[in-house]
């Protein structure tokens, strides 16, 4: 089978690159895994996403596709005959998988991000809040969509199951930072059963980063203020 | 068994009319339910607990929320009907998302900001917009559409905007045409359409609702 010349600008510690590798294996294509620097960007990276300048970019016969879950959506059509399907095959479950998905990025994300730049304790709780209160929303929807299975997808992995678990060494790294458990066994049940088995799976397994390595990439990228 | 289709909306929403073109470009047979948004219908509160927003397209009872995500979900289900939304390669519909995205981040924060403030914020918002428009009209080129020859994803996501054209120059007093003028003779070309004649508002009262609710946003 004959899959192209395939290339992957991206970053070891990066939630997004991460959910274009877990696709790729996923269909089991093999690519070229090229590393950005942390704090410059190459000419190829500036060449292949002159609009946003930002990681992950797949590169397939030198045609460049960016945005994490565009990639993933590409990855899953243009090598549709490998491997298991990543979108749901009917069009209502992708309408809410995309739905979903769009909802960790804009407004799970953006909390869990905001502990870790929050300016002082007041806005810290605040933000620890409003994660937990969308971490439930999320609980709900792995329910709903899961329908007993395993996965968000059913079965195996999906698009959705990649949108939020790809998060999961950061989701661990903000934990440590907030010193507040943010994916709670007894407060949301079934999301933190289905974390377990997305880590082991073994197209994810290997890509998870350490979650000391991350934390110590994290205090880099997010400093704390000097007293 | 027929199709139950309703569309929950509101007239002047740039994101609502998009489901609206989509359903007619299809020339799907939909009940329109005007919603208002200062007092949100039980079953839009339903039907979107999560956002509470329109657009929420109900298909036989089950519900699609966001635009865009709508106007996939249209093209998903009535796909043996005329007009294809997205193409059909793999790597062209990978391309009509990502402009859609730009859309949706890069044209909306200064569009939003434009109607909503006054003063140093509007002034920087218009330069981002216009900024964000040429970005689009360089990506244009010389075709007639977005989608080629052919009304597609990208177009549709634009005609919300297009049909606010009018409204946001005078509420931030600029013009767009001088800047871009290739991409205003594509807008032209959309609104033109049946589809976008039948779905978007006169752009007179679309200006009269800009301004009244600019009168509540900016003291």
């Amino acid at each position: 089978m004959v899959t192209g010349d395939v290339k992957l600008i991206g970053s070891w510690a990066s939630v997004f690159v991460m959910r274009a590798r877990i696709a790729l294996n996923l269909k089991s294509i093999r690519y070229e895994f090229l590393q950005e620097t942390y704090g410059t960007k190459s000419e190829l990276l500036l060449k292949s996403n002159p609009v946003h300048k930002k990681i992950p970019v797949l590169i397939h016969d030198d045609k460049p596709v960016c945005e994490s879950n565009i990639i993933v959506q590409y990855i899953d059509e243009a090598w549709s005959s490998y491997g298991p399907s990543i979108l749901p095959s009917q069009p209502y479950d992708r309408a809410i998988a995309r739905f979903w998905a769009a909802y960790v990025d804009d407004k799970w994300f953006i909390a869990l991000r905001s502990i870790l730049t929050a300016g002082g304790e007041e806005e810290k709780k605040a933000a620890i809040a409003e994660v937990e209160e969308r971490t439930d929303h999320l609980e709900k929807a792995f329910i709903e969509c899961s329908n007993g299975k395993p996965f968000f997808n059913g079965d195996h992995i999906g698009y959705l199951d990649i949108a939020l678990g790809s998060f999961l060494g950061w989701w661990k790294v903000v934990e440590l930072d907030a010193n507040h458990i943010l994916l709670d066994e007894t407060k949301t049940p079934s999301l933190f059963k289905w974390a377990e088995r997305f880590c082991n799976d073994p197209d994810v397994k290997p890509l998870m980063p350490e979650t000391a390595k991350l934390a110590e990439f994290a205090r880099k990228l997010f400093p704390k203020p000097q007293a | 068994m027929a199709d139950e289709v309703i569309l929950l909306d509101f007239w002047p929403s740039p994101f609502g009319v998009r489901a609206r073109i989509a359903l007619r470009e299809k020339g799907v047979e939909f009940e329109y339910r005007e919603e208002n948004l200062r007092d949100k219908s039980p079953l839009l509160l339903q039907m979107n607990p999560v956002h509470k927003k329109i657009p929420v397209l109900i298909h036989n009872g089950k519900p699609v929320c966001e635009s865009m995500n709508v106007v996939q979900y249209i093209d998903e289900v009535w796909s043996d009907k005329k007009n294809p939304l997205l193409p059909s390669d793999s790597y062209q519909r990978a391309q009509a998302r990502f402009w859609v995205d730009f859309i949706d981040t890069k044209v909306y924060e200064p569009a939003d900001k434009i109607w909503s403030t006054k003063g140093e914020v509007q002034e920087k918002a218009k330069k981002e917009y216009i900024e964000a428009l040429k970005i689009l009209e360089s990506e244009l080129g010389n075709k007639p559409y977005f989608g080629g020859d052919n009304f597609g994803f990208i177009d549709i996501a634009m005609t919300g905007y297009y049909m606010w054209f009018e409204a946001s120059e005078k509420c931030g007093n600029f013009s767009i045409e001088p800047e871009c003028p290739t991409l205003m003779a594509s807008a032209k070309r959309c609104l033109q359409r049946d589809s976008v004649v039948n779905s978007v508002p006169d752009p007179e009262k679309i200006v009269e609702f800009a301004f009244k609710i600019r009168k509540i946003y900016c003291v």
